[in-house]
Formats: C-alpha cells, sequence, structure tokens
C-alpha cells in the first residue's frame, strides 16, 4: 500500500467550493435554452463556463487566440491557480513579450465541460436535483468540450479565433475545431497529440480510473454527498500517470537511484529513493486541487476521441478543403503521443490540401516537454503566428 | 530537343546583386522558373531559402519538405509551412496536382531513386523544377580523368565516404532520365563557374562541359 499523508478529507468540499464558485475566473451562464447538445444525446442544461481571457480585443475582432488545456489543466493559464498559489501552467508560452504574447492577442482559455475549476462538471452542484452531480453526469466527449467553446466564442461574439493552440488533450481539442469549425479557425497549433487514443493511452486510463474506483472513499461515486474524498485512489492515478509523462531518460537523469534524505536503504517500503517521493509527492498535491469523478469523466473523453471514426474512417475526411493553417509539433521522448501520431495528422492534412508545418523538437522530458522550458518549441511557435498573423493582416501591437 | 525554349529572361549577375537577401544564384534561376502567386513545394528546402525568395519576390503558396530536423525547425520558426519528410518517400503520400510546381533544388543528386522521385513530382503537380550539379562539368572530368580520384568543388566538398550525393548525373544523363518518365523540358538554364548563364544558343554538349549547375523546368508529356 502506498504511504500517502491524508490531509483533511473536507478537501473534496473545497474542490466541490471552486466547481461552483471559481475564484479569479470569468463565468459564462448558459441558461434554460440554450442547452449543450452532447455526444452521448443528452442536452446539459443549465450550465456554465469558467475561463480567462488576457489581452485585449482588437476593433476587428482578429486577434482572438483559444487556448485548449489538457487532462488535468484548467483556464488558469497564465495567472496564480486560486488553490494551489503556484502561476500560470502555460507561463513560459503566454503572457506580455511571450511566444503567444498577450500584447498582440487576445488570449481566451475556459475551463472544458466535466472538469472541476469552475465549468459544469462531476462535482457542480446540478440544480435538478439539489445535489452535486457524481455520477449522474453524462458521458462527454471532446467534441462536446469545442462545441461547448464554440458557445462561448458566440457569447463573446468572437466569431473566428486567430489561433487554437493546445498540448495533450488541448491538441485534441484543436484538432477537433479545425474538423467541427474549420471556417472560424484562421491557424492551430495541435502539440504533442493524436487524431485517436491509442490502445496503450485507454489502457493506462483505465488503470488510473480503477485506482480511483478501488478506492472505498470513492463511495461508488458518491463522496461528495457522504463527505468522502477517494485521496488515495487519486494519488495511486495521478502517480501512475504522471510516469507516462515523463520518460526512462528523464528519470534518470532527475532521480537515477539517488535516495531521499538517506545513506542507505531502510529495508521497508518507505520512500527510499527519490523517484518515489517525487512521485508521491506529485500524487498528493494533485489531490488538493482535482476531482476524482471529473478524472474519470476526462480520461474517458480522451479515449473516446477518434477523428477518422467520425468521417467515415478516412482522417483526411476531417479537413476537407481546410483553409486553416496548421503547426503540428511532437516531442522525441513523448511516448504517449509518439511522433508517429503527429505524421498521420500531418500526413492527413497533405492529403487534404491544407497549408501545414510539422516539426519534432528533440528533448528528453517526454511528453510534458509541451509545459516546459523548451527554446525550440517557443521559437517555433512564436514563429508560425508571426507568420499567421502577416497572412491575417494582425498589426504588431494588436 | 529541338522543343526546348530556353528561359525567357536569363539571368544576369545584376540579378543577384538585385536581390537583397543576396540569395545564391542557382536559386534566383529556380525563382525565375516559377509563375507568381502559384502553389509551389519545395522538396528538400533546407534552411528554407529558397521558399523565402519565392515568398518575397513571387508571392507564391509555398510549403516545404525537409530532411533535417535542424533545417525544418529552423524554417517553421521563420513561420514558413515547412514539414520534416523525405523526398524519397513522402512525396506518395501528396494527392496528383496538388501543387503547380513541385521544385527539387540541389536534392536530385541526394535522393535515393531519382526516376521515382522525377515521377512522383510530375504526378502532383504541373511543372516540376530540377536543379542540379553537372557531374559533366570539365573540372569534374578533369579531376577523374587525370587526377583518378572523386572530384571535389567548392559546390561538392565531401569526400567520396561521407557524400549525401549517391546519385550524380550529367545534363546529358538528365536528359535520358526525362525521355525514360516522359517528361518535357520548357526551359533549361546552366550557370557555369562563376554563376553567370551560358550562352543561349550553345550546343548542348558545351552546356554539358561547361555548366557546373544546370536548372530546368520540366511538365508532363501530354
Amino acid at each position: 500500500m502506498v504511504e500517502v499523508k491524508l490531509g483533511n478529507p473536507r478537501d473534496a468540499a473545497g474542490v466541490s467550493r471552486e466547481a461552483d464558485s471559481p475564484r479569479s475566473s470569468l463565468i459564462a451562464h448558459f441558461g434554460a435554452g440554450q442547452p449543450l447538445r452532447l455526444d452521448a444525446g443528452i442536452e446539459l442544461e443549465p450550465f456554465q463556463i469558467a475561463y480567462k481571457t488576457y489581452g485585449t480585443l482588437n476593433a476587428e475582432r482578429s486577434n482572438a487566440v483559444l487556448i485548449c488545456h489538457a487532462l488535468t489543466g484548467d483556464h488558469h493559464v497564465a495567472s496564480v491557480h486560486p488553490v494551489t498559489g503556484k502561476s500560470g501552467w502555460w507561463e513560459t508560452m503566454v503572457g506580455p513579450g511571450k511566444p503567444i504574447d498577450t500584447e498582440r492577442y487576445f488570449v481566451i482559455c475556459p475551463n472544458v465541460v466535466g472538469a472541476c475549476m469552475g465549468t459544469t462538471g462531476p462535482a457542480s452542484f446540478n440544480p435538478k436535483t439539489g445535489k452535486p452531480w457524481g455520477l449522474d453526469f453524462p458521458v462527454i466527449t471532446v467534441r462536446d468540450m469545442v462545441r461547448a467553446q464554440a458557445m462561448l466564442l458566440d457569447h463573446l461574439g468572437i466569431a473566428t479565433l486567430f489561433s487554437v493552440a493546445g498540448g495533450s488533450m488541448g491538441g485534441m481539442q484543436v484538432l477537433q475545431w479545425a474538423a467541427s469549425y474549420p471556417e472560424r479557425v484562421f491557424s492551430a497549433l495541435p502539440i504533442a497529440c493524436s487524431t485517436r487514443h491509442s490502445a496503450q493511452n485507454i489502457a493506462f486510463h483505465e488503470v488510473g480510473r480503477q485506482a480511483v474506483m478501488a478506492d472505498p472513499e470513492w463511495r461508488q461515486g458518491r463522496y461528495l454527498l457522504e463527505g468522502a474524498n477517494p485521496r488515495r485512489g487519486l494519488a495511486v492515478a495521478r502517480m501512475g500517470a504522471h510516469i507516462t509523462y515523463l520518460s526512462d531518460a528523464a528519470l534518470h537523469r532527475k532521480f537515477g537511484r539517488k535516495f531521499q534524505d538517506r545513506e542507505n536503504p531502510t529495508f521497508s517500503f518507505d520512500a527510499d529513493f527519490e523517484v518515489e517521493s517525487y512521485l508521491r509527492h506529485q500524487g498528493i498535491s494533485f489531490v488538493e486541487r482535482f476531482d476524482a469523478n471529473s478524472y474519470l469523466y476526462l480520461t474517458r473523453a480522451m479515449d473516446y476521441f477518434d477523428l477518422a471514426a467520425d468521417c467515415g474512417g478516412v482522417l483526411a475526411s476531417a479537413f476537407k478543403d481546410a483553409k486553416t493553417r496548421f503547426c503540428v509539433v511532437s516531442f522525441t521522448s513523448d511516448w504517449l503521443f509518439p511522433t508517429s501520431d503527429s505524421r498521420a495528422i500531418v500526413h492527413a492534412l497533405n492529403a487534404a490540401g491544407a497549408r501545414v508545418s510539422f516539426a519534432e523538437i528533440v528533448t528528453d522530458k517526454g511528453h510534458d516537454a509541451f509545459l516546459l522550458d523548451e527554446p525550440e518549441l517557443f521559437a517555433i511557435v512564436r514563429g508560425f503566428l508571426d507568420g499567421a498573423g502577416k497572412a491575417r493582416g494582425l498589426k504588431v501591437g494588436g | 530537343m529541338s522543343m526546348l525554349s530556353r528561359a525567357k529572361h536569363d539571368l544576369t549577375m545584376a540579378d543577384a546583386a538585385r536581390n537583397p537577401g543576396g540569395s545564391r544564384v542557382d536559386l534566383l534561376a529556380v525563382a525565375q522558373m516559377v509563375e507568381h502567386g502559384a502553389r509551389v513545394l519545395d522538396v528538400g528546402c533546407g534552411d528554407g531559402e529558397l521558399l523565402r525568395l519565392l515568398g518575397d519576390t513571387r508571392g507564391v503558396d509555398g510549403r516545404g519538405i525537409e530532411l533535417s530536423r535542424e533545417g525544418v525547425n529552423e524554417c517553421v520558426a521563420k513561420g514558413l509551412a515547412v514539414i520534416q519528410g523525405d523526398a524519397d518517400t513522402d512525396l506518395a503520400d501528396y494527392p496528383d496536382d496538388a501543387f503547380d510546381y513541385v521544385i527539387l533544388s540541389q536534392t536530385l543528386q541526394a535522393t535515393r531513386r531519382p526516376r521515382v522521385v522525377l515521377e512522383h513530382m510530375l504526378r502532383i503537380s504541373r511543372h516540376a523544377v530540377v536543379s542540379f550539379p553537372n557531374f559533366g562539368h570539365w573540372r569534374i572530368r578533369l579531376q577523374v580523368a587525370l587526377g583518378g580520384h572523386m572530384p571535389k568543388t567548392d559546390n561538392l566538398p565531401y569526400s567520396w565516404w561521407d557524400s549525401p550525393n549517391i546519385h550524380f548525373c550529367t545534363i546529358k544523363d538528365f536528359r535520358q532520365l526525362l525521355a525514360a518518365v516522359g517528361a518535357k523540358m520548357e526551359k533549361g538554364v546552366a550557370l557555369n563557374a562563376w554563376g553567370s548563364p551560358l550562352r543561349l544558343h550553345a550546343p548542348w554538349w558545351f552546356w554539358n562541359l561547361f555548366g557546373e549547375q544546370a536548372v530546368f523546368l520540366l511538365s508532363r508529356k501530354e
């Protein structure tokens, strides 16, 4: 059994509060008559989208950039996270003078449907029952997330996006945007992603979900009602997933076989190794800010993602007559979304006659490289957006 | 090859001098064969110099394929639409008539199957532009014939054991390939060692002997 120091089980309620009344966020409410039509055949209403914006929308409304977050990300892309107090998850990429320059672009980042940081999800209060949604929440897809984001843009009066950018599950949303609303997307930056979740990735997700559900505190998904929190299960899920975000080389470089604060092994199941201690820390800090049921729903959405299947099995049909300019990026050591996945995207885009750039970046940092300090990635994103901005007629400085 | 009409606007050193970026004269020769506003694929685009030149001077909608990762990433960072790929394998992925021009600039001799590459170029595009170092140039002939060793020149600085160039040909050889794949030569220019074009009405043997580089505009035979 993994030793996880348990904090206050009421932390689940803290996540729950953020799910309904997110701090330092903007909220768009969609009431009766504005349902989100889900792929599951259910109309979700009412619902809300929490989001952040950075920069200024220009008079032509032509400089909007949508950032799509990854599985456990949220809309706090370039500002302090209200729960952890840490800086935004993509502050290296988004901000004044950064590659996605908020002095030039109007950046919008919404929390996805099914998440737990302010957009309606399983941790949200269901006004029809007076209780948290829990497992009554309908199963959602990446296409549902994008459909909700399109409603948000309508709400904001933004017809077309200058660019849509994101990595991992965010990259899936980028591809879905280009497929669902090609006329609304001038340029697209899908990073470290795929047009379909592989069997191996579904398998990893299933292990994570089983870890959550094996925790007795999960209470068949009713933990919020019963004042419980499946912290151990969610922490184990995160620890397992976190390994897949790194690489053998990166783990070896960072930790090797080094002991944690000790000279010798303790001949126990303590966290003797630094890498164990690191993973436990990752697990513990994750459960402070994430809802276990959200983790089930969002991993499921990624599993279901298969863009080609939605288009009769021919991926190129998903991008037929696409005017969108694409820049696909992968990382050499990413074994979750390997370069071959990105190549499949590029082949389909070429077959569809789309304008596509593709760069593979050499790094040992694995899948997480898209979130880290990768100067080559920054140069590519900056150059791609500059080129697209010229084609779009964007003035320097917005 | 009486069908041949040589490049309408012969290159002069003044052309090179006029170019603010100081582009290589062989690239200028290639660029002059491309119509304004065309859809262009540059196979083996290197650091993107030709694509940039075509964008600046010809207003083309340009794409590139480049084998080296460094080249690709440099191009993408410049805002060019370039993907990492291999001329020998990846041209098959493009649909018929996807482009107006496909360019193979100083890359033919580095491909494993030049004939297949050229066939694909003429499948996915109405026109192909091919530039290559002429192995029939007198200096090269001299190095092999009298020096008794594989030639090395400023344009071809590699030793035989580490050269990426595996399929050298002469202008004469190249014309044989065109006949084999059924390609029509629309325009041609040969550049001497100083980058100046050779006399317009020179006979083929003269081009083959004194042209250090050759640039040809090709099309499918209908």
